[in-house]
């Protein structure tokens, strides 16, 4: 990929249609610079334990382990690969209910997750939280939040303070395209764009908010337009190419460290299962044939073939790196399943903490 | 002891913790160049700075989300909001997110924020800026609600407020901005969740708080002149709620008015009605009756505002009629 690609104006690389409309050589090419044979196998692992672990927790709510809302990552997975592998320990992290991959690629223990998904004391939010609030002091991991676009303007407020203390951290804030719609979105830009908070703003661009199509909800597509018309910086990449989210990134990171700006990232991307585990993966909104036709880009696969490409990856080292990503999943799900209920003491701790300043 | 205004009483306590703590600081709108609008933040820009006393746009759900975000990573917010009606649009922030970000963490992530402003009804307002919110507030667990009613307790219950770790909501009477009272100078803590005795008498018990504390004070005096002596229990913080001051104080004086400022269903005095029939079914000698507002929006005409809101007169009417008097 040419520095002149990657430098186009916003608004011609800018395209309608499926990000595989959106093709590896446009996008992120074979272009492997900037990282090594070690971090690109760091990216693949993490990457297939996002999709190894996810594909257990659908077998566990099958089940009836895993209860709830239950909304899986499957086929988003470098984006959370791409952009935890360019912030630092000290940063922050804030997401939506469609957590799971991010907190796994953020580092928090897969058996925490997978105990927290199971509803289990040795979950990382005790059993509390569940799927959709997944939370980490030990990651700077700020939950997991269920409101569409609630979590926006906390993102904000993180920044602030950052700003207030004069760090040089950043927070970084997933959301969903369909809470572009939403007033907190717009509330939260403003105000970090006003006071200059260093916070990367990230629309996941899937293109159904559960079953409504981004052209039945949104009156302008263009997500970069929202980034302007609050005088931010904005920017679309493919989100099913980690380098082209990690290169992204390292232009927003940049940004908000050195320029303490914030920063609108569109990664366009698809979701490969139902909008959560009560729903089909196709049907009423979508169909199989468009399903089908997004799945031959499969972020996964995407990175295996450009490593495989290159010589660098053998079909032998790639299983040895999936089966390793299933154990894990196995581990978490053993380590879960073994562990006690909350006691039901639980029931009332943490409502209100004891403490004062 | 000095007298102040119960403006001036939250100003102190705002400057003596931004000076104590300097992770404290003010957002909202109006609060640093303009001064505040009620000027309860007079002075403070000068003394603190932009960084600590931030003026924000208009955008309710915006900046309490931001107030939220900054306690996470632990800072000390205080929000204000220029008034509660405007809260409205902030209380997904408050609720969903302040209220039970400790208890879907599993414990990790503490709030220590307070959200404040002017609260209840004002003079010809009318519908959307005369109303009181306590109740919308104190239904959520996570969330405590303070309503002080004078000066002292203004000062003292914003201090306690400001070091809790938990978000606090703080319902400041909008008509009490100007009324003066003693304050203890420098320290003044007045713990949340604690009642006082703002009268003491055994006649008929009459629980109240806000504003309405200062009604049953004023009816209290009044009725006195004709022997009459009421136990005026000023809740001060309605989460939690004092439930032994409330249960002392009835099981003295046998009878019992409730008087808020809000609407009557789903009221802080059906609450604390409960609360009497719980804790005091035997001690009672007369239902309780409840004093609040009617059951309508605020109307603007004078006459009418007149007749929609609590007042002294319908306060004593409710006192002499579970005194059988009436």
């Amino acid at each position: 990929m040419s520095t002149e690609a990657k430098r186009q104006p916003a608004q011609k690389r800018k395209e309608k249609g499926t990000p595989s409309d959106n093709g590896a050589d446009a996008a992120g090419g074979n272009d492997l610079t900037g990282t090594t044979p070690e971090l690109r196998r760091e990216l693949l692992h993490s990457m297939l334990l996002q999709r190894r672990f996810e594909e257990r927790c659908a077998e566990a709510y099958a089940l009836g382990k895993i209860g709830g809302f239950c909304h899986l990552y499957i086929g988003q997975e470098a984006i959370s690969t791409g952009v935890m592998s360019m912030i630092r320990p000290d940063d922050y992290v804030i997401t939506a209910y469609r957590d799971h991959g991010q907190a796994l690629a953020r580092g928090i223990s897969p058996r925490a997750v997978m105990a927290e998904l199971f509803g289990r004391e040795t979950g990382c939010s005790g059993g509390k939280g569940g799927s959709m609030h997944i939370f980490d002091a030990k990651t700077n991991f700020l939950g997991g939040h269920g409101i569409v676009g609630g979590h926006v303007p906390i993102a904000a407020g993180v920044g602030f303070a950052i700003k207030y203390r004069r760090g040089n951290q950043l927070c970084v804030c997933f959301f969903g395209e369909a809470a572009v719609n939403i007033g907190a979105f717009h509330e939260a830009l403003n105000l970090a764009s006003l006071w200059d908070l260093p916070v990367i703003f990230i629309v996941e661009n899937n293109r159904y908010g559960m079953g409504t199509s981004i052209s039945r909800s949104t009156a302008n597509e263009d997500m970069l337009i929202r980034a302007k018309g609050y005088r931010m910086e904005g920017e679309s990449v493919d989100g099913q190419d980690v380098f082209a989210v990690r290169e992204c990134l390292a232009r927003a990171i940049e940004r908000a460290r050195k320029e303490k700006r914030p920063t609108l990232i569109e990664m366009k991307t698809y979701r490969f299962m139902g909008h959560s585990m009560s729903d089909a993966a196709s049907g009423t909104y979508r169909t199989k044939d468009e399903l089908e036709e997004n799945m031959k880009r499969d972020p996964i696969l995407v990175l295996h073939n450009k490593m495989y490409e290159s010589g660098e990856l053998t079909e032998g080292e790639m299983r040895k790196i999936d089966d390793e990503a299933k154990a894990i999943a196995q581990d978490a799900w053993d380590f879960a399943d073994a562990s006690p209920e909350p006691p039901l003491e639980k029931l009332y701790t943490d409502v209100y903490s004891d403490s004062s300043s | 002891m000095a007298v102040v205004t119960y403006r001036d009483a939250l100003t102190q306590a705002l400057r003596e913790e931004l000076q104590r703590d300097d992770t404290v600081f003010l957002m909202g709108e109006e609060v640093a160049q303009y001064n505040g609008a009620y000027k309860v933040s007079k002075g403070l820009l000068d003394e603190f700075g932009p960084m600590r006393i931030v003026d924000t746009p208009i955008t309710e759900l915006g900046f309490a989300g931001v107030g939220i975000g900054a306690a996470m990573v632990g800072l000390r917010p205080i929000v204000e909001f220029m008034t509660w009606n405007f809260a409205l649009l902030a209380i997904d922030e408050v609720v969903n997110a302040a209220a039970k970000m400790l208890y879907m963490s599993g414990g990790q992530y503490k709030m220590p924020m307070v959200f404040r402003g002017p609260n209840g009804s004002a003079l010809q307002l009318a519908g959307q800026h005369s109303q009181a919110w306590e109740s919308w507030y104190a239904h959520i667990p996570g969330l405590k609600v303070c309503t002080p009613a004078t000066p002292a307790d203004a000062k003292g219950l914003l201090k306690s407020a400001i070091r809790d770790d938990n978000p606090v909501v703080f319902l400041e009477g909008e008509m009490l901005y100007n009324t003066k009272g003693e304050v203890p100078e420098g320290e003044h803590i007045v713990p949340i969740g604690v009642a006082e005795l703002k009268r003491e008498g055994d006649h008929c018990s009459v629980i109240t708080h806000g504003k309405m504390a200062l009604v049953a004070m004023k009816v209290a005096d009044d009725l006195a002149k004709d022997g009459i002596n009421l136990d005026v229990v000023d809740l001060r913080t309605v989460r939690p709620i004092d439930v032994e001051a409330i249960a002392r104080s009835v099981q003295k004086t046998n009878r019992a008015v409730v008087l808020e400022e809000g609407w009557e269903i789903c009221g802080m005095g059906s609450q604390v009605v409960d609360f009497i029939q719980r804790e005091c079914f035997d001690d009672l000698d007369a239902p309780v009756l409840r004093v609040h507002q009617e059951d309508v929006p605020m109307p603007y005409a004078k006459n009418l505002e007149r007749a929609a809101k609590p007042d002294a007169g319908k306060a004593i009417a409710a006192i002499k009629k579970v005194m059988y008097l009436d």
